[in-house]
């Protein structure tokens, strides 16, 4: 296996809009799913609704592409029934923590063995630019033209509160660091959320001052803070900056698993 | 595997029918009236290398057993009015993406919370029409604790033959009553038609059914609940793909009707014909029981598809009596089969229609010129 054949070629070229950090996450976690050898027929991909999930048809193995938000109980079934498959799910913030958030948080609860990779570009991008529970206060989107009033989800620290084994978070810009995040998330037991900042250009970029892609790139590479970096300054008495997330390996733990590999 | 006679619940007959027939994924929310449904199947999965799981509620308790068909197994749900609501979203998907799997509906009184423990037939409409969109699936209601377990086992068969979610439309009296139930150990299970290396994953064999293409037998499928190709992929501004797809969907269960009719047809040549399914069905044996030859019966266990072409084995008809426990949801499907007239004999609230209530039906119905007329029992 080459990552091209991780690929549905006759699927290609993917629907995302020019600029749009989905296909460089689609990209890692095929490029991860290659480097550690998994067996074509033996991973499957499941996803829900959203942009995000488009990208479980563009893989070659096995795909469950189903509905809005329940991308994880869906999983749980395939889990279940094959417990020696790798189970990898698509999803965005809209679909895993808006309409599937109950199913996340008891998907973490369980402590399933998938790995969960959300792409959250703060956005409903497929619908056309709505507010999701991941939009920054203040920020401008279709359904909040006067900018976000409600605080937005720290999607890691909910699955670390509800117990998954592994929580990282990463973003489009850090592709060598979200790889080898996506895995070490295959190959922890239990459930693995690694949350993926990914740029919107059309939907969110453009109404929020960053016009350009690389106005976006450029903001997640300057407003990520390394875990270590985080920590020192916070037991240094120095705040998180508005605006400002950790990125990095957040939790890493051996807690009791369900469906896990025979 | 020789028979086992025992006394049990109808609920509990299920499950016992759901092992028998090789189910091996059970995904569940608890509710009233199907709790034990559940709760046989979380004790006796583990013991057949299967797995029980308790979802969060009955959106995800749908989408697992889905997910586990695709997997391999066969799969089953049960719950009740209010839960049966909430998987309604599911069974969209599974009916788009040809699903096999198997959902109990033990009915208890609605609208909304209504009676949890009380028996009714409200949700046989919804179980025909309820998600969005158009499809067909296929509906049997149980009318015995043998039947709980016999028609669970066939649930399974007509499952995967037509790849589609197939409903065990109980009540809460089949459920809760206990009766002698035979529990067969000679199940022959018919497995689903794999797909082959050849052929493409939607697209359909003679019968308009494709072969089941499951996770990890070396197809690389793409299973989708938008409109998609005969390749599994998505395929949605087509105005002609889209309907051929639908037709070709609905027209795979409806082309049956008649062929997979399950029913029992008693004293055809009568003049006032009783037609039930469910508990209803056990008030009318009694009637006929106590007025022998005068009534005739159609029984149904398979409600939907219709078995409309079985309506005219009652030559001598003049009218068909419908008793429900519902305002009559049975009764108009009847009506648009026949110009026979009909007469709705509905009951709400949880108790069964006695005898005397079906011969006051009947005396109303030997006369009644109308083609829609409803009894107040």
């Amino acid at each position: 296996m080459t990552l091209e054949d991780w690929y549905r070629q006759d699927r290609l070229p993917h629907i995302y809009c020019a600029g749009c950090g989905n296909g460089t996450i689609l990209n890692c976690t095929l490029r991860a799913v290659n480097e550690l050898g998994l067996v074509q027929d033996r991973t499957t991909f499941v996803s829900g609704i959203g942009c995000s999930s488009r990208a479980a048809g563009y893989t070659s193995s096995d795909s469950l592409h189903t509905t809005h938000g329940r991308a994880l109980p869906f999983a749980t079934g395939v889990k279940l029934v094959k417990p020696e498959n790798d189970v990898i799910v698509f999803t965005g913030d809209g679909d895993l923590s808006a309409i599937g958030g109950n199913h996340f948080i008891h998907a973490c609860r369980r402590n399933i063995d998938l790995t969960v990779i959300c792409m959250n570009n703060n956005i409903y991008g497929m619908t056309g630019g709505q507010g999701s529970p991941c939009t920054p206060y203040g920020a401008i989107t279709t359904t909040t033209p006067y900018g976000m009033h409600e605080m937005p989800f720290d999607l890691c620290a909910v699955a670390e509160a509800a117990g998954a084994n592994y929580v990282a978070r990463w973003t489009s810009f850090h592709v060598k660091e979200l790889t080898e995040a996506i895995r070490t998330g295959i190959e922890t037991p239990g459930l693995s959320f690694i949350e993926v900042m990914a740029q919107c250009p059309t939907s969110f970029g453009s109404k929020n001052k960053m016009k350009q892609v690389s106005q976006m790139i450029d903001m997640f590479r300057t407003n990520a803070v390394l875990k270590g970096k985080a920590e020192r300054d916070r037991a240094a008495g120095i705040p998180l900056a508005p605006g400002k997330f950790i990125v990095g390996e957040l939790v890493r733990r051996s807690n009791p698993v369900l469906g896990g590999r025979p | 595997m020789t028979d086992k006679t025992e006394f049990l619940n109808g609920n509990t007959a299920c499950a016992e029918g759901a092992i028998a027939a090789g189910c091996r994924f059970f995904a569940g929310y608890p509710i009233t009236p199907s709790t034990e449904v559940a709760e046989r199947m979380a004790a006796r999965l583990p013991k057949v290398g299967g797995t029980f799981i308790q979802m969060e509620d009955e959106l995800a308790s749908m989408a697992a057993i889905i997910g586990g068909a695709w997997a391999g197994a066969r799969t089953m749900t049960a719950t009740s009015g209010p839960g049966f609501s909430l998987m309604m979203e599911n069974i969209g998907y599974a009916a788009m993406t040809e699903t096999p799997c198997v959902v109990v509906n033990v009915q208890r009184g609605g609208p909304s919370t209504g009676q949890p423990t009380m028996a009714a037939q409200g949700d046989m409409i919804q179980a025909r029409f309820g998600s969005h969109g158009d499809y067909s699936i296929i509906a049997l209601a149980p009318s015995s604790v043998q039947e709980m377990f016999d028609l669970t086992v066939k649930a399974f068969d007509l499952a995967d033959r037509f790849r589609t979610p197939v409903f065990l439309m109980a009540d809460e009296t089949i459920g809760h009553m206990r009766e002698k139930v035979i529990l067969r150990g000679d199940v022959e299970i018919i497995p689903r038609r794999e797909l082959g290396s050849d052929e493409l994953p939607c697209k359909p064999d003679a019968n308009g059914v494709p072969g089941f293409g499951t996770f990890g037998n070396g197809h690389g499928v793409h299973i989708t609940g938008l409109t998609h190709d005969e390749r599994g992929y998505p395929a949605t501004d087509s105005a002609a793909l889209h309907e051929n797809l639908v037709r070709r969907q609905v027209g795979k269960i409806e082309n049956f009707r008649n062929e997979i009719a399950d029913v029992d047809i008693v004293n055809p040549d009568a003049e006032v014909i009783f037609i039930s399914y469910g508990a209803p069905t056990r008030a009318v044996q009694q009637l006929l029981a106590d007025y022998p030859g005068v009534y005739g019966h159609f029984n149904l266990r398979i409600v939907w598809p219709f078995p409309d072409a079985k309506l005219a084995e009652f030559r001598a008809a003049k009218a068909f009596v419908v008793p429900e426990m519902n305002l009559g949801q049975i009764a108009r499907e009847v009506r648009m089969h026949t110009n026979v007239p009909v007469v709705t004999a509905p009951k709400l609230g949880g108790a069964l229609h006695s005898v005397d209530e079906l011969k006051h039906a009947a005396d109303v119905a030997a006369t009644a010129t109308g083609t829609f007329t409803e009894v107040l029992l």
